[in-house]
């Protein structure tokens, strides 16, 4: 149980940083930090106490298997969050060659 | 039975091929990347037609992806809702590429907009054909994905900086909604919607789903920018470029938003009167919120942007009564609004396509110079205020009338009061944009290309004749199928699972 | 010798990279031909092969591998890795459905010749991947280089 409380305090870390932080490349970071969580999260659900890897293998009997489809899940999961982060990254360095500044405060344009 | 069941691949397969192949060619053939995209929306939308005949004909078709048996493999379910989405989607992304002919030549990167548009309508058709959550997660992210780059694609200082806005919390939203299905395959052990569906009805309802329910909401709300969550979108709509803007307030919002969230809390956590209060106290609150805030702006798109909020607020309300009537106005005004909201977007675009400004007391008199432009905003303005005989007045008539009849007299008298400031806002516009004296600068503009008349005429042509719709006799091939998904409610998983068999 | 310096790292540097990265290379392959056996497969394969390829721009810089390995060619590979994979899938249709297992022969498990269309889907993601993601370090290495110029 602690484990998942762990868990969720990483997830908080990364949305408190998202919120309160003021450089982009630190929101960004909170980002991947929230990706991270939830996707440790997800590994957490599937295992099993002293559970072994979900490989079949010849010549083998399998007992006690960790659940596969969370890490199936995960993978996806990470391939969607490299997509993102590499595009939100673009997005930065782009605003950073426009405003010559990484500070959200002085990157106010829009009003919303 | 065989050839039908796999027409509904088709529609995730064509576009995403599209994409693939308009990447891959683009830089060498222009002409052909527009040719091509145009002829592939058309041919989903002419297949979008014939899915609602054959909802008619089985009312519930699953599709077994790679011939695995549901729960183990993914399904793809196509019943009345997801048929009434899927024209919506592919009826007005051809109108948007129609129009993007000759909008997007000022713009370098003509292929790579049609690759991206390609690749979120494969993304919008996936999350509404799947029987899957976390595979509507997926074709949520590529949504999500391409409309980012979509509303970045100007790279100036404003798109940039609503982009970057849009991206951070969307994907928050995004992880909201992970956790949410990590936390129910935690506890049902299981991804598939029907199943998921029967599980939890067997079981007692155990703290680990409210949670997962209150995740998704927060999650599917940020995209369906439902008050509490609303700040991205009057930044991040505007922001791009006008096809783009009329896809994001038309499609996306509630392609990935309000329909995500009648799937998920009508068809598989199944209703309780809490959610339904819950749903019509944040349509009413954004309805009233987004019109306040769209009568103080001066720019034409920002105020259209407020203006997507109040009216998904509508849909909302309309949803959150849970009669009957109630979800059929609520569907209704879902589809009227994809109608005439991209149709305004357009406008918009075709004002700044030929005059080249955004504000709209820099234009003026536009009416003699652009009678294509003023006639179809002016059929779009009246329709999105509820005026009579437009299809926005019969939608908007329902929902006060199913108001009436649930008895939450209340929520009716906010309906009315929101369509009058609508009107109000409305007014602004066309008296301030269209009527009046012409500035001096415009007097040597001309009407905007042919192809851009042609896009705007169609949607204001279903404007003026989308009342049709509810008549009887005409909503048993539209509509009531869709309302009858969503008033049956949990008995979804029945349904889908009998279909299997 | 110096003004080749200039250019990337180090000479040891240099040497260890010419030296190992064909080996991360071929490691990058097995990944993907063994990945329907043993742990592995498309997409981790496909991030070795192009760390591969970073690790030779790391190196010797970005002018050298530019001028070898032009954008044009990474964004082909990644199409045609995509369409191939699509391919894949909508061959299944010969066996009634999508992303059907088409293949006649499905060999012994636990052999490499074995799992129907799992390999080809693999080599078709690894093409993808290994492009899409060296293209991506590429642009932003590139973006970087703008933004200096303008200053």
């Amino acid at each position: 149980m602690s484990v998942y409380f762990l868990n969720f305090v990483l997830f908080s870390i990364g949305l408190y940083c998202v919120l309160r932080k003021r450089n982009l490349i630190k929101i960004i970071i909170g980002l991947i930090i929230c990706e991270y969580a939830v996707n440790l999260f997800l590994i957490l659900v599937g295992y099993k106490m002293n559970g072994r890897s979900p490989i079949y293998a010849p010549q083998q009997e399998i007992v006690n298997m960790v659940d596969p489809l969370p890490q199936v899940l995960v993978l996806t999961s990470i391939v969607i969050s490299l997509a993102t982060t590499a595009l939100v990254i673009a997005v930065a360095i782009r605003i950073y060659e426009k405003y010559h500044t990484f500070d959200i405060t002085k990157i106010r344009r829009l009003k919303g | 039975m065989r050839w039908e069941l796999n027409l509904l691949c088709v529609f995730i397969v064509l576009p995403l091929a599209g994409a693939f192949l308009n990447s891959l060619v683009a830089r060498r053939f222009r002409k052909f990347s527009t040719l091509w995209s145009n002829l592939i929306i058309f041919i989903l939308f002419l297949l979008s037609l014939v899915t609602l005949k054959f909802v008619n004909q089985y009312s519930v078709l699953v599709y077994k992806v790679g011939g695995w048996s549901p729960p183990f493999g993914i399904t793809l379910v196509l019943d009345g809702l997801s048929a009434f989405m899927l024209l919506a989607i592919n009826l007005i992304s051809f109108t948007i590429t129609l129009f993007s002919i000759n909008y997007m030549e000022k713009f370098t990167a003509k292929g790579k907009f049609y690759t991206l548009f390609l690749l979120m309508v494969a993304g919008m058709n996936g999350v509404v054909l799947t029987g899957d959550i976390f595979n509507l997660f997926v074709f949520l992210e590529i949504a999500s994905i391409a409309s980012y780059a979509l509303v970045a694609f100007g790279t100036e200082k404003d798109e940039l900086e609503a982009a970057f806005k849009y991206i951070v919390m969307s994907t928050v939203a995004s992880m909201f909604v992970l956790l949410g299905i990590g936390l129910l395959y935690s506890y049902a052990s299981t991804l598939n919607m029907a199943d998921l569906s029967s599980y939890l009805a067997q079981t007692e309802p155990a703290l680990v789903v409210k949670f997962a329910a209150v995740l998704f909401l927060f999650g599917f709300g940020l995209k369906a920018a439902i008050v509490p969550f609303h700040a991205w979108l009057p930044d991040a709509h505007p922001s791009a470029p006008a096809p783009i803007s009329a896809a994001l307030s038309g499609l996306v919002i509630k392609a990935l938003g309000v329909y995500v969230i009648v799937r998920m809390f009508f068809n598989v956590f199944g209703v309780t009167s809490e959610i339904l209060g819950v749903f019509s106290v944040l349509g009413i609150v954004s309805m009233m919120v987004g019109v306040l805030l769209a009568l103080g702006q001066w720019d034409f798109k920002r105020l259209l942007a407020y203006h997507s909020i109040s009216q998904v607020g509508y849909i909302m309300l309309g949803l959150g009564l849970g009669t009957p009537l109630g979800i059929l106005g609520g569907l209704f005004h879902l589809f009227n609004h994809s109608v005439f909201k991209p149709l305004l977007f357009l406008n918009s675009g075709s004002i700044e396509y030929i005059t080249g400004t955004r504000k709209l007391n820099e234009m003026g008199g536009l009416r003699e110079k652009l009678p294509v432009t003023a006639n179809t905003s002016f059929i779009a303005s009246m329709s999105i205020a509820g005026i009579p005989p437009f299809n926005g007045f019969w939608s908007k008539l329902i929902i006060i009338i199913a108001c009436v009849e649930a008895g939450r007299i209340g929520y009716g008298f906010w309906a009315v009061l929101g369509s009058i400031l609508t009107l109000a806002s409305f007014m602004k516009v066309q008296k301030y944009a269209f009527f009046g004296k012409l500035n001096e600068k415009y007097t040597q503009i001309k009407e905007a290309p042919f192809l851009m008349q042609v896009s705007m005429l169609f949607l204001a042509l279903i404007c003026v004749f989308g009342g049709i719709l509810i008549l009887p006799g005409v909503r048993e091939y539209f509509i009531t199928p869709a309302v009858d998904v969503v008033v049956r409610g949990i008995a979804y998983k029945d349904v889908v699972i009998g279909a299997i068999k | 010798m110096n003004s080749e310096n200039n250019n990337g790292m180090s000479l040891i540097i240099k040497t260890v990279t010419r030296l190992t990265v064909g080996f991360i290379f071929i490691y990058g392959i097995y990944i993907v031909l063994h990945g329907h056996v043993s742990p592995g497969g498309g997409f981790a394969g496909g991030v070795i092969i192009a760390l591969s390829f970073v690790n030779l721009m790391l190196a010797y810089g970005k002018e050298e591998l530019y001028k070898r390995v032009p954008k044009t060619v990474l964004s082909l590979f990644e199409s045609i890795g995509a369409i191939m994979f699509l391919s894949i899938a909508l061959l299944g249709f010969t066996g009634g459905y999508f992303f059907y297992d088409w293949f006649v022969y499905k060999g012994e498990p636990f052999s490499i010749f074995s799992a129907g269309t799992m390999p080809l889907s693999n080599i078709a993601i690894a093409i993808k991947v290994a492009s899409g993601l060296f293209a991506i370090f590429l642009v932003l290495i590139l973006l970087r280089v703008t933004s200096g110029e303008e200053e």
